[in-house]
C-alpha cells in the first residue's frame, strides 16, 4: 500500500543556519489495512514522513510508492487526485474556519464530483458516526478541540479513501477525548482503511498493540508487530 | 477531463461557496465593496470629466469666429455673392450675414436699457453700422486660409475691414487651452486610474492573504486550483457587481440632483443630460471596471499560493 524505500530528506537551513538531517535512509512498507503507529521524540522525522506522504514536499533522495504508483513521479496537476486517496488528520485539525462541520465534511465530497444526494446522505451518516450530528451547523471556533478533532476524522474518511494519516491527532486533547479518537480510529481500522498514527503518547501505543515503527533522528530504530512505546 | 455535467455542478458549487463566504465576512464585504466603489468612481468620473471637457471645448470653439465688415457703398448682391463663395471653401463650417438694418435692430434691442447708448445714437442720425459676415470654421488653424481667401485684391472695394488679425492671439490661446484640457484630462486619468488599480489590486491581495491557511488546507485535502481559485473569481465578480449598482445609483442620483444646477459653472451644461447621454457606456464602465479588476487581481494574487 505504502512503501518509503531509502528515503533521506536534508533540509538546507535549519534553525542555526546548517542543513540538518530530518531522515536518514528510512526504509520500510505498510500493507493494506495494517494499522501503524510511528513514535518517536520531537523532530524525529514523524511528520516529514507525512508531508512527503502527501507530496507536500520531495525528499532528497529515495523513493516513495502509493498503491504501486511513485508519488515522485505524479505531476502536480494530478496531485489533488493522489491526496483524495489519502485522509489527513492534523494536531492542530486545518478545519476550514469559515465552514460550517458539515460544510467541511461536505466539502471533500464536493471535491470527489460527489451528487447533492450522496452528500446530504453520507455526511449525515458520517456526523452520527464521530457524535456530532446535533453540532452540524457550527463553525470550527465554536466547537471544543474534541469536537473539531472528530468533524477532522469525519471530513478524513466521508470519501472512503485508502489510508488515513494521523499526525498526533490527540496531542491537544484531554484522556476522554484522546481515547474517543483512538477507539474511532479503531473503527475505521476495522472496516478495511490503512490507518498510520503517528504520536507521542505511550499510553496509546502500548494499549494499541498494533505494528509500531519507532524513528530516532531521522532514522527507524525499531519496527515491531505488537510493539511498545520504547525510546 | 471533467464532463460538462460534473463542470456545471462544480461551477454551481463555487458560485454557491463563493456566495455565502461572501455574507459571512459582512466587515471585509463592507471594506471590498468600498474600494471597488472607490475605483469604479474614478472610472465614471474619468468618463464624464473627458466629456466635460469636450464640451466645454465645443462651447469655446462656438464662440471664436472672423467677422467681415463691408464698406457703406456695397451692394447687398455683392456681399451675397461673397456669402457663397466663402460657403464653398471646405474649411468654412458656417457663415452667416448681418445687414446694416439687423445689427442696428440688434444692438438697439441689446442695449435699450441703456440711454446714454440711445441717445448717442439719435445724435448721430443716421445707421452707423456696417454689414458683415460672421465667418465659423472647423478648427483655429482653418481661420488663417479663409482670411487669405479674404485679402484678395478682388474684394478691396467692398470690405472695410476683416478683424481676424486683432483676433488671432485670443483665437491661438483658447485652441491651445482646449487641447491643454485634454492632455491635462487624459493625464490625470491615467495617474488616477493607476492608482485606484493599485489600492483594489492590494485589497484584494490582503484578503487572499489572510486566506492562505484555508489555501493551504483545501490543497491538503484534495481540492483541484481552479476549485480554490474559484471562489475567490465569483467573490471578485459580486464585488465588482454590488460596487457598480451602488455607483450607478450614486451618479445617477447625483446628477439628477445637480441637473441644470451646473448651468452657472458652463452656459448650458446639464449634469443630468450628461449622464444620460452616457447611461450605457456608464452601465458598461462601470460593470466591466468593477468585475475586471476584481477578477483579474484574484487571479494575480492567488497564483502564488497554487504553486506545487
Amino acid at each position: 500500500m505504502v512503501k518509503f524505500q531509502n528515503i533521506s530528506k536534508i533540509y538546507p537551513a535549519c534553525p542555526g543556519g546548517h542543513p540538518c538531517v530530518a531522515l536518514d535512509d528510512v526504509s520500510f512498507e505498510i500493507k493494506p489495512k495494517e494499522f501503524v503507529s510511528i513514535v518517536g521524540r520531537s523532530g524525529a522525522g514523524k511528520t516529514t514522513l507525512f508531508r512527503l506522504l502527501l507530496a507536500e514536499e520531495m525528499p532528497t533522495q529515495g523513493e516513495i510508492f502509493f498503491d504501486g504508483n511513485d508519488i515522485l513521479n505524479v505531476k502536480s496537476k494530478h496531485l489533488p487526485l493522489l491526496r483524495r486517496q489519502v485522509g489527513a488528520v492534523f494536531q492542530d485539525y486545518k478545519l476550514l474556519p469559515n465552514k460550517t462541520a458539515y460544510e467541511n465534511i461536505a466539502y471533500i465530497m464536493e471535491i470527489i464530483g460527489a451528487s447533492d444526494e450522496e452528500i446530504s446522505r453520507d455526511v449525515s451518516d458520517v456526523l452520527e458516526v464521530v457524535g456530532l450530528k446535533n453540532r452540524a451547523n457550527n463553525f470550527p471556533a465554536e466547537l471544543s478541540g474534541g469536537e473539531r478533532q472528530r468533524v477532522a476524522i469525519a471530513r478524513a474518511l466521508i470519501h472512503r479513501p485508502k489510508v488515513i494519516l494521523a499526525d498526533e491527532p490527540t496531542g491537544n486533547l484531554d484522556p476522554y477525548n484522546t481515547s474517543d479518537i483512538i477507539q474511532l480510529l479503531l473503527k475505521i481500522n476495522e472496516i478495511g482503511t490503512t490507518v498510520i498514527l503517528a504520536t507521542h503518547n505511550k499510553e496509546i501505543i502500548n494499549y494499541l498493540q498494533k505494528r509500531v515503527i519507532t524513528l530516532d533522528e531521522g532514522k527507524v530504530i525499531r519496527d515491531e508487530e505488537k510493539g511498545r512505546f520504547v525510546i | 477531463m471533467s464532463s460538462p455535467t460534473n463542470m456545471y455542478i462544480d461551477f454551481q458549487r463555487v458560485v454557491k461557496s463563493a456566495w455565502k463566504s461572501f455574507f459571512r465576512d459582512g466587515g471585509m464585504l463592507a471594506a471590498d465593496i468600498f474600494i471597488m466603489l472607490l475605483v469604479i468612481s474614478a472610472a465614471t468620473s474619468l468618463l464624464l470629466l473627458n466629456d466635460l471637457s469636450n464640451f466645454l471645448a465645443a462651447e469655446l470653439q462656438k464662440k471664436v469666429d472672423i467677422s467681415v465688415y463691408f464698406k457703406e457703398a456695397s451692394l447687398e448682391s455683392d456681399i451675397l455673392t461673397l456669402k457663397e463663395d466663402i460657403e464653398k471653401i471646405p474649411e468654412v463650417k458656417g457663415v452667416e450675414y448681418l445687414s446694416k438694418e439687423k445689427a442696428f435692430d440688434y444692438f438697439t434691442e441689446k442695449h435699450s436699457d441703456n440711454p446714454i447708448l440711445m441717445e448717442a445714437l439719435i445724435e448721430v442720425g443716421v445707421n452707423p453700422f456696417l454689414a458683415s459676415l460672421n465667418i465659423q470654421a472647423f478648427t483655429a488653424s482653418q481661420y488663417q486660409a479663409v482670411a487669405d481667401f479674404l485679402a484678395k485684391p478682388d474684394f478691396k472695394n467692398i470690405i472695410e475691414k476683416v478683424d481676424y488679425y486683432q483676433r488671432k492671439p485670443i483665437i491661438d490661446r483658447i485652441f491651445s487651452l482646449t487641447s491643454n484640457l485634454k492632455t491635462a484630462g487624459i493625464l490625470f486619468s491615467i495617474i488616477l486610474a493607476f492608482i485606484s488599480i493599485l489600492v483594489a489590486f492590494n485589497t484584494i491581495r490582503l484578503a487572499i492573504y489572510n486566506a492562505r491557511e484555508e489555501i493551504k488546507i483545501q490543497r491538503l485535502v484534495g481540492a483541484s486550483n481552479w476549485f480554490i481559485r474559484g471562489p475567490f473569481l465569483a467573490q471578485g465578480v459580486i464585488t465588482g457587481f454590488f460596487a457598480a449598482v451602488i455607483a450607478f445609483f450614486l451618479f445617477f442620483s447625483g446628477s439628477f440632483l445637480v441637473g441644470a444646477k451646473a448651468g452657472f459653472l458652463f452656459t448650458g451644461f446639464n449634469a443630468f443630460n450628461l449622464f444620460m447621454s452616457n447611461f450605457w457606456l456608464l452601465i458598461f464602465v462601470q460593470l466591466l471596471t468593477g468585475i475586471g479588476i476584481g477578477v483579474i487581481s484574484s487571479l494575480i494574487a492567488i497564483r502564488k499560493y497554487l504553486k506545487a
